[in-house]
């Protein structure tokens, strides 16, 4: 026997060794390696069901179909083509390419492009997300994946028909095999998209007749492995993949979507988890602190049992933006200025005194003549990592982690100022950079067990970032527990974080409730607490369903005016004493069903 | 349902009486966007969603959906309003849109950008003012265009009466309106009709009325569904002669769809016209074909059944034959500025507005300009079919006051502009409308000045010339009546038409298929060269291409899909 598989994804010399080998065993010895196998595999896969190859011979092709479309004509051939490939047995998926996951692809078995071309060559809106993730650098090796393309066009245009013809040489590039060439139709395609149509199911359903559907892309990649060298003190160096940012335009704020590579780290987070994050100094801040002190930059000085120049030791390792008590109080002992150590006898005036100031303010106005760079840097404490919450779930991302950064900016004492990370995160990482992170497991902040549970989560500003991975992770779970966001922000136009991922989650059924809150577009000020009053009667509902509650965010005003309104929720709709309804709700914390991860 | 309807027919039948759940996608605040299908019936109620398409590619980045926002356009039949409204109007433009009001090629005010959640509160204000939007688009009757010639008062009042009287009695019925945007109890109820003259299904179609009265068809009659011209006897309106079956738009490579001119059908009386123009509605509304939408517009039926079964089919509906057309003349189509006395001695000005945008810029406070006159003004104004204004039945006494005003805002009454910009149309287009394909009025004075170098460098810097941009096909500049016409096909690039008469009695035709500002200028160049040379006196240019053969005076469908020079 000499197998043929024209679609199996195995190389020449693979399939070689294999025919080497079924040649010599006998029945009894493939029936017992077809068994192995299957339990190889799920081994592998963990308690996942896998398909025995016999069973993937009987079961149809699976294709996928996406469109990219503009005025509806290519959708038009997309759901010819379903129609068509349904009729002849094969399992279809018809998308239009906005609502498509890219990262599905590598899963996909056969795949069928439709696109048309927009303008001078571009692809139409709804193709956008994917055609940039496929030429993109998260674009994933695809292998084993099968397609074809046809693309819709007017040859009056110079660029015709271009986004097919783009589609069709990255998915060659990653590694996909055409199943039959790309057709390129003008403006009467109706004749050219049959043959296509007809050519492209006759090619499928005689493969299907030949062989075993093909396993899909993912069951060929490889696994990560399960254990990592890097922790809080080893932090692994991650490549940055995307830095975006989500204020439209007009915002008063400044936020980020961030995203990194945790490929080869083998580093794993929950959702609910945090990142890890150590930044660098602004080097012009460590330039003009080292001018204020008279030092020179590439001195050495001792860091920790190691050298480091100065300048070094300022930028990685300590932290400068930040004036701590200890540290002025250190400082006034050896700086014996009158002004501040009068300064020091009164608590509230110290602290006031430190707001928005930092280590150069000190520097420039108490001026230490006697100090030395090694003496200095002694004084000052180790720069520490920044936590964000993350904003992604890795049963989505794989070895990605994201997270949302709002940038710190502001003036005191008639200097711009910024916060530490964020500013680095945001101006001077560079496109290849590699960011030092962990990650920072938070018991206390993760979804339910129990995946039928509702919950309720409470999140304005970058506070909805975890929301964002409970929904990621709770949508491949196939959780079928209710899920409402309360988000909030300053104007509904420029800053609804992630507000096109929330409206096609909500869209699907996975967000079964949305409420939002934006401060700032009417005259009075509405905040994500008198939204949860006005629903008083559901959360109410909700919490006898067994909802959990989450909080993220400030922690100085909206936490606490959100657990006022749940107390008062629960000692109206609960017919309550404030002392029980108080009660009640720490008996929900005890429970692990009112979590907060606030800041 | 047995039979499966065409998606809009279905839409409507199932809309109950446009109502769809209009209602409640406005409700919706975590999106600036209504549903497909409510987009669609909004229309009907004189709005719908567009997004900020400059912003699209940024906005889809940072995971924020585009900026929707909707146009509001509203019936004023005739494009006659009073003062006290323009105030009202003028500040609704603040209250609840971009600050603009725009002047439209069918005689009424358009906002744009209007947030979701202010739409209910300008269809409110437009209300209180007495106005309102219904089927200022739609499949429906749109609003009714008249000849704004101010010379002979007393016809022209008569004549907007008229055009009034049609724009109320063909307008849709249900209790949608009030319901959604003005909070009125529902009133729906299975089985009940809403509708007596449309019914379920409404129009097919679109479908417009214009008015001319000779000499001037400023209002660009014969491109409408019915064209009424008036017809004057001794200074006194008699009656109308008929034509049917006009149209712009049309759809690239579909050589099925062309713009048309309406067909001359014959002579109504007067009292006869109102229901006369419902009879022709009600032909439309029962052989206009509902299978194919891009086949559906009254210009394709008369253009499938011949006009003498047209007029067959109106001496049935209408229980009377029409008498033949009357004879009249059409001079221009392009508005006459400055100030004009009427017979009664009433004065009025025309002022030029570009594409119609009454906006304050820091050049032109023109926006203020016209509040300040509103709140003087005793007669009223009037918006033309070129996108210009009148303030018209200004009293002798009053007239210095105006021309004060005029004066203290340099506003411009055709003398502050080279000549060709008093006769250029563009449309919306970038980065507004959702079906354009290039820019068109943020590129028209682009375009013009180059070409008025051109002329100014042949020596005829006064001469008129009809000259439209649109950013598509569609028609909304009615780009096919221009001298000289864009219609645009990608970012920079168009197509070329020429032809067309100096009165909106002879189509243009596609001259050069997608081309840039280069090819372009140096096709018109030489031929404007040319009749620089050997044009004939008071001649327009669109007629000595034809007189001296660069192009025929023939016009088919295939000429308006199939480029003269390839």
């Amino acid at each position: 026997m000499n197998i043929r598989l024209p679609n199996a994804p195995l190389t020449d010399e693979q399939l070689q060794q294999l025919n080497n080998l079924l040649q010599t065993l006998e029945g009894w010895q493939v029936d017992w390696l077809s068994g192995y196998l299957s339990g190889y595999r799920a081994a592998q896969y963990g308690n996942q069901p896998i398909d025995t190859v016999s069973n993937q011979a009987e079961q149809s092709i699976k294709l996928t179909i996406l469109y990219g479309s503009q005025t509806g004509n290519t959708e038009a051939v997309a759901a010819q083509l379903a129609e068509k490939a349904k009729v002849s047995g094969i399992e279809v998926k018809l998308l239009d390419m906005a609502e498509y996951k890219p990262r599905d692809l590598k899963n996909e078995q056969f795949l069928a492009v439709l696109t048309s071309t927009h303008g001078e060559g571009e692809p139409p809106d709804n193709a956008m997300d994917l055609y940039e993730f496929l030429n993109g650098r998260k674009a994933p090796g695809l292998k084993g994946l099968q397609y074809s393309v046809l693309s819709l066009g007017d040859s009056s245009y110079e660029f015709f028909c271009q986004t097919g013809k783009d589609f069709d040489e990255r998915l060659q590039k990653l590694g996909a095999t055409a199943v039959i060439p790309r057709v390129d139709c003008d403006v009467d395609y109706d004749a050219l998209a049959e043959k296509w149509i007809a050519e492209f199911i006759e090619t499928l359903t005689s493969s299907m007749q030949a062989s075993a559907a093909p396993p899909s892309a993912s069951a060929i990649m490889s696994q990560a492995p399960d254990t990592t060298q890097y922790d809080r003190k080893h932090p692994f160096p991650a490549p940055l993949l995307e830095n975006q940012l989500l204020s439209g335009r007009g915002s008063s704020k400044e936020v980020r979507h961030i995203e990194i590579s945790l490929e080869g780290s083998g580093l794993h987070y929950q959702p609910g988890d945090a990142l890890g994050i150590y930044p660098q100094n602004d080097p012009i801040l460590v330039a003009t602190l080292i001018d204020a002190l008279g030092f020179d930059g590439e001195s050495q000085v001792e860091l920790d049992e190691q050298s480091e120049t100065l300048i070094n030791a300022l930028m990685h390792h300590r932290e400068i933006t930040v004036l701590t008590r200890p540290l002025v109080e250190k400082w006034a002992e050896l700086a014996q200025s009158d002004e501040l150590n009068t300064l020091m006898e009164n608590k509230a005036a110290v602290t006031e005194w430190l707001r928005g100031r930092d280590v150069l303010d000190l520097v420039q106005q108490y001026p230490l003549p006697e100090i030395d760079a090694n003496g200095f840097i002694k004084l000052l404490r180790k720069l520490p990592p920044r936590l964000y919450s993350i904003a992604s779930s890795q049963a989505a991302v794989d070895e990605e982690v994201h997270i949302t950064v709002a940038t710190v900016r502001y003036n005191a004492h008639n200097r711009e100022r910024g916060g530490v990370a964020s500013t680095w995160l945001a101006d001077r990482l560079a496109e290849d950079a590699t960011i030092p992170v962990y990650i920072d497991t938070n018991k206390n902040f993760k979804l339910p067990a129990d995946d039928d549970l509702p919950i309720i989560m409470i999140g304005p500003g970058t506070g909805v970032a975890p929301f964002r991975s409970f929904m990621q992770e709770r949508e491949e779970r196939g959780a079928r527990g209710p899920n409402w966001l309360f988000f909030g922000d300053q104007h509904f136009l420029t800053d609804f974080l992630y507000q096109t991922e929330w409206l096609s989650w909500r869209k699907s059924g996975l967000l079964t409730h949305l409420d939002v809150a934006f401060s700032r577009d009417q005259a009075e000020k509405i905040y994500v607490q008198h939204r949860i009053r006005e629903k008083s009667i559901e959360i109410w509902n909700w919490l006898q369903d067994g909802a959990h509650i989450y909080v993220c965010g400030d922690a100085d005003n909206m936490a606490p005016d959100v657990n006022e309104a749940l107390i008062d929720i629960i000692s109206q709709q609960g017919n309550k004493s404030r002392d029980d309804a108080t009660e009640f709700l720490r008996q929900l914390t005890r429970d692990k069903r009112y979590q907060r991860d606030v800041y | 349902m047995n039979t499966k309807l065409p998606e809009a027919e279905q839409l409507k039948l199932d809309s109950r009486y446009l109502r769809g759940t209009i209602a409640e996608g406005l409700d919706d605040v975590v999106t600036g966007a209504i549903s497909e299908d409510d987009n669609k019936l909004t229309k009907f109620h004189g709005s719908y969603m567009q997004d900020h398409r400059d912003l699209r590619d940024e906005r889809r980045r940072q995971k924020l959906e585009p900026l929707y926002s909707f146009m509001v356009r509203l019936r004023i039949a005739g494009g006659v309003v009073t003062p006290q409204q323009w105030l009202g109007l003028d500040a609704i433009a603040d209250d609840c849109s971009n600050g603009t009001l725009r002047i439209t090629t069918r005689q009424t005010f358009q906002y744009h950008e209007v947030l979701k959640k202010d739409l209910r509160s300008l269809m409110q204000q437009v209300n209180a003012v007495g106005l309102d939007t219904k089927g200022a688009c739609g499949d429906v009757n749109r609003n009714v265009v008249t000849n704004v010639n101010p010379h002979q008062s007393s016809v022209h009042a008569e004549v907007h009466q008229i055009s009034q009287a049609i724009s109320d009695h063909l307008c849709w019925q249900s209790g949608a309106y009030a319901e959604i945007w003005l909070g009125e109890q529902c009133v729906y109820q299975p089985g009940k009709s809403e509708e007596p003259f449309y019914g379920e299904r409404y129009l097919p179609r679109k479908f417009k009325i214009g008015i001319a009265i000779p000499p001037e068809n400023d209002s660009d009659v014969l491109a409408n569904d019915i064209a009424l011209i008036a017809i004057i006897e001794n200074d006194e309106l008699v009656g109308f002669n008929v034509a049917v079956g006009g149209g712009m738009g049309m759809t690239y490579g579909e050589t099925a769809t062309f713009p048309r001119l309406a067909t001359m059908a014959g002579f109504v009386p007067k009292d006869q016209i109102v229901k006369a123009c419902e009879t022709i509605a009600a032909i439309q509304r029962d052989f206009g074909d509902r299978s194919i939408r891009a086949h559906a517009r009254f210009k394709y039926t008369i253009d499938d059944h011949g006009i003498d079964w047209f007029n067959e089919k109106f001496t049935e509906y209408h229980g009377e034959a029409m008498t033949p057309a009357k004879p009249f003349e059409l001079v221009r189509n392009g508005d006459r500025f400055g100030w004009i006395q009427g017979e009664d001695g009433q004065w009025h000005l025309t002022l030029y507005i570009y594409s119609g945008r009454v906006a304050d810029t820091e050049a032109l406070q023109l926006r203020t300009a016209l509040r300040e006159i509103a709140k003087v003004h005793t007669g009223e104004f009037r918006m033309t079919c070129n996108q210009n204004l009148i303030i018209a039945n200004i009293s002798p006494e009053q007239k210095p006051v105006i021309e004060q005003l005029v004066e203290h805002y340099q506003l411009d009454i055709g003398e502050r502009h080279p000549a060709l910009r008093l006769n250029a149309m563009a449309c919306v287009a970038l980065p507004t409308c959702a079906l354009a394909m290039a820019e068109s009025e943020r590129y028209l004075p682009t375009f013009l000045s180059k070409l008025e170098q051109i002329m100014s460098d042949v020596g005829l810097p006064e001469e008129l010339i009809n000259i439209r941009i649109t950013g598509c096909p569609n028609g909304c500049a009615r780009p096919y009546l221009g001298e000289i016409a864009l219609t645009g096909k990608a970012i920079g690039r168009y197509n070329l038409n020429l032809g067309a008469d100096f009165s909106g009695q002879r189509l243009n035709r596609l001259y050069l298929e997608n081309v840039d500002e280069t090819t372009i200028l140096n096709t018109l160049k030489p031929m404007i060269e040319q009749f620089a040379a050997e044009r004939e006196q008071d001649e327009h240019f669109g007629d000595f291409l034809i007189r001296v053969g660069i192009l025929g005076a023939e016009r088919t469908p295939e000429m308006m899909h199939k480029p003269l020079v390839d």
